[in-house]
């Protein structure tokens, strides 16, 4: 399959392993894995924090880039971003849009997966022959669990990871308390979420907290930083494109 | 229709400002910074959510066709909203037929004045209260004491918070806030004649509760509730509850005056059956509630022999002018949204600074009572959620919460005009919308290497985004982006490894 990488905007700027890692893993399982360099990012921010005409542009430029019939399908390492794609870039085509990017917009958003739904849905796979010897606990982010819906399928694919002690995450399916923006117009509430979140991953002794979002990362990460804690973030596709000659330090 | 129609206001009015509890006097991130530092309201907050929580999944469960009832009683309020004016006035015909009398109030004044009148009619300064959200929400209580009557809320926990001079957090547990011991302190100090010795299990508290209201429901004369729903055919009127003080009120005086939100209004009797399974379900995590007192009118020689019904607007025609934010108005009060809120669960209710607080509070408030101007603790609301969506999921009549939330954003920030956050998303727009501008953009990101120094990581940022540093580290950015590393024979090199890593294990 031909398939382009939405690297994310966070992704291609802060957070480069994560989508490397999705490039690898693809590639690995035999696709043609392509990275149009016209992409830039979703435009989430922007209608979350109330500015949907500024999204517009971003949404068209995503249409644009990914509309290329050549392509079989767009996969993001990212749940809030395809969440965005999925279930925004309609809403702002129609109110700003022509009629023309509409179609654009429906025709890219049925071809874009999250990492973990291409996985198990589109490429029916489970296991990645990836190999991980460490214990791994596992936030489900709320986009992924709760804009597409991806259940347990990440889960699913850990599961598979050789010499991988997966510990399960107490109240895993809370919000970790990033929220985009929210994280700094309410910073106190925000902190108080991933206080929580962050006792929970210390108590499973985990030595990385993984998920399928790098911004949700950031966040839960950027929180252990500033405790000092052992445990580190490790983004879920990391973990699958672990092989044993390439064992992730 | 024009926007201009012989004078009168293109666009239904708000709640009035100063009427009512519609608007708090901080702003959210204020408010939610004085109750985040008090623990023991935390952890009383968390362990009752908890708790209703793990209750209502068992009980929801249980039911195999759950999403089906969900989806009808989506229906069945999207359909009300789409004919309120019709259904309003088949209502209102049906209940003065059986002998009720209905009065209309535009907004918390009128209410308010409609019900002191009929109560000074009745010639009683005291009046008993079922437990209600829109007598809250137009301060019924706060303005009948200014005119001499005193009103004696009979709802176990909207007494705890009466007598505590204090405000409910709550929509359908008020006191969440109290535990056992606070509320001891509190009935030993306001209720007349209580045993001094007085313990704090709830049997004792009830047991105190009890005896001081047993005396008002036998003695006095006017009861004021809300109701849960009204049946338009029939002009039926439900309250639904589980300790049975409210069907105390409903049964025992001579005058029974309801105040209902418009909104609340259901087509037929039979629609009653999607929602008496959902909300005692949602609400309290039961399969049903102990307590359902419908009316009709009045009974000759049985229960109250008078009957005024008041139907509050404030707002709600201003909401459902709003195509998209009238979703808002199916809410059925259960607080299931409240209690799977993760923000919620660490402010309380009371950050708020509304009656309806919470995920629904957050987009009702603002609908109801506007929220003008970057000074109005409203305009802060839609901006107190993360958009984790587990208010969407928990909604009984799947009310789209972040949804919104998010549209309620994009008007404040319509109404906002230039700000230096606008002007910041524009060019964020602007730099994002081509790869050429975007590249150079994260040319000047990679210069936080620099800030960030040998330690590798951003721990003070300046203001607006000190909020972020205040407790979070950021690492520092890569050297390369992935689109550079793309480009380069390291990442050519280590795409070939894959493909052929991939062949090889085929
Ligand atoms: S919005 Fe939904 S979940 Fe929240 S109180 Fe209303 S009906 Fe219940």
């Amino acid at each position: 399959m031909r398939v382009a990488l939405f690297a994310t905007c966070i992704g291609d700027t802060m957070f480069p392993d994560a989508a490397k890692a999705t490039a690898l893993l693809l590639t690995r399982l035999g696709h043609d894995v392509v990275f149009p360099p016209g992409q830039t990012c979703c435009g989430q921010m922007h209608v979350n924090t109330g500015y949907q005409p500024g999204a517009l542009p971003l949404v068209a430029n995503y249409a644009d880039t990914f509309g290329d019939t050549s392509i079989d399908a767009v996969v993001a390492p990212s749940g809030s971003c395809v969440g965005s794609v999925r279930h925004q870039h309609e809403v702002v085509a129609e109110r700003y849009g022509t009629a023309s990017l509409c179609g654009q917009v429906q025709t890219v958003k049925a071809k874009t997966y999250e990492l973990s739904e291409f996985l198990v849905d589109v490429l029916d796979v489970t296991d990645v022959g990836a190999y991980f010897p460490h214990r791994v606990t596992y936030h489900p982010t709320c986009h992924s669990l709760r804009m597409l819906r991806v259940g347990d399928k990440p889960l699913q694919l850990l599961r598979n990871v050789r010499d991988i002690d997966l510990v399960e995450l107490p109240e895993a399916d809370s919000c970790c308390g990033f929220g985009g923006t929210f994280a700094i117009k309410n910073a106190e509430t925000s902190t108080a979420m991933l206080a929580d979140k962050i006792r929970h991953v210390a108590d499973t002794g985990a030595e990385f907290c993984s998920a399928g979002d790098s911004s949700c990362l950031m966040h839960i990460g950027g929180g252990m930083s500033r405790l000092q804690m052992g445990a580190k973030t490790i983004h879920l596709a990391e973990i699958l494109a672990s092989v044993e000659s390439r064992v992730h330090a | 229709m024009s926007a201009v129609t012989l004078g009168l206001p293109s666009f239904p009015p708000r709640s009035p400002e100063g009427a009512g509890f519609l608007r708090g006097t901080e702003k959210f991130p204020v408010a939610a910074h004085h109750e985040l530092a008090n623990a023991q309201l935390r952890r009383n907050i968390g362990k009752a959510t908890h708790t209703i929580r793990a209750k209502r999944l068992h009980v929801t469960g249980e039911l195999p066709d759950w999403e089906e009832l969900r989806d009808a009683g989506s229906a069945i309020k999207t359909d009300v909203m789409a004919r309120l004016p019709e259904l309003l006035e088949k209502f209102e015909a049906a209940v003065i037929a059986r002998g009720g009398h209905v009065h209309w109030a535009a907004d918390a004044n009128e209410a308010n004045a409609i019900v002191t009148e009929l109560v000074k009619a009745t010639g009683s300064d005291e009046v008993i209260k079922v437990k209600s959200m829109a007598t809250q929400e137009i301060g019924l209580n706060e303005h009948l004491e200014t005119q001499g009557i005193l009103a004696y809320e009979t709802d176990l926990a909207e007494l705890i918070v009466q007598l505590g001079h204090d405000k409910p957090s709550h929509i359908l547990v008020p006191a969440i806030h109290r535990n056992r011991s606070e509320i001891r302190e509190i009935f030993l100090r306001e209720m007349p004649d209580v045993d001094p010795n007085l313990g704090d299990n709830p049997a004792d508290l009830a047991g105190a509760a009890r005896k001081f209201l047993r005396h008002k429901f036998m003695t006095t004369p006017v009861a004021i509730s809300g109701a849960n729903f009204g049946i338009a055919d029939t002009g039926t009127l439900t309250v639904v509850e589980s300790e049975g003080n409210g069907r105390m009120c409903l049964t025992l005086p001579k005058t029974l005056i309801t105040v209902m939100g418009i909104e609340k209004i259901l087509p037929t009797y039979q629609d009653l059956e999607v929602f008496l399974q959902l909300l005692p379900r949602s609400s309290t995590g039961e399969r049903m509630n102990p307590y359902t007192s419908m009316w009709t009118g009045v009974t000759p020689g049985d229960g109250p022999q008078e009957f005024h019904l008041v139907l509050l607007d404030n707002g709600r025609t201003a909401a459902l002018a709003d195509k998209i934010g009238r979703e808002a108005l199916n809410c059925i009060r259960c607080s299931a949204c409240l209690n799977v809120c993760p923000v919620y669960e660490r402010t309380g209710g009371h950050a708020y600074g509304s009656t309806y607080p919470g995920p629904i509070g957050a987009v009702l408030t603002p609908q109801l009572a506007g929220m003008h101007g970057k000074d109005d603790p409203n305009s802060t609301l839609p901006f107190a959620s993360s958009l984790c969506g587990a208010c969407f999921d928990a909604c009984p009549v799947k009310i789209d919460i972040p949804s919104l939330l998010v549209e309620l954003r994009h008007q404040k920030v319509e109404q906002a005009g230039v700000t230096a956050e606008s002007v910041a998303m524009k060019a964020a727009s602007f730099a994002m919308s081509t790869s050429t501008r975007w590249t150079a953009a994260q040319k000047a990101a990679g210069l936080g290497r620099i800030v960030a120094g040998k330690k590798g990581k951003i721990s003070t940022l300046p203001p607006p985004l000190n909020g972020w540093t205040a407790a979070r580290d950021i690492p520092a950015p890569p050297k390369q982006t992935f689109r550079s590393w793309w480009d380069s024979d390291e990442g050519r090199a280590a795409l070939d490894e894959a493909r052929r890593e991939g062949k090889a294990g085929k």
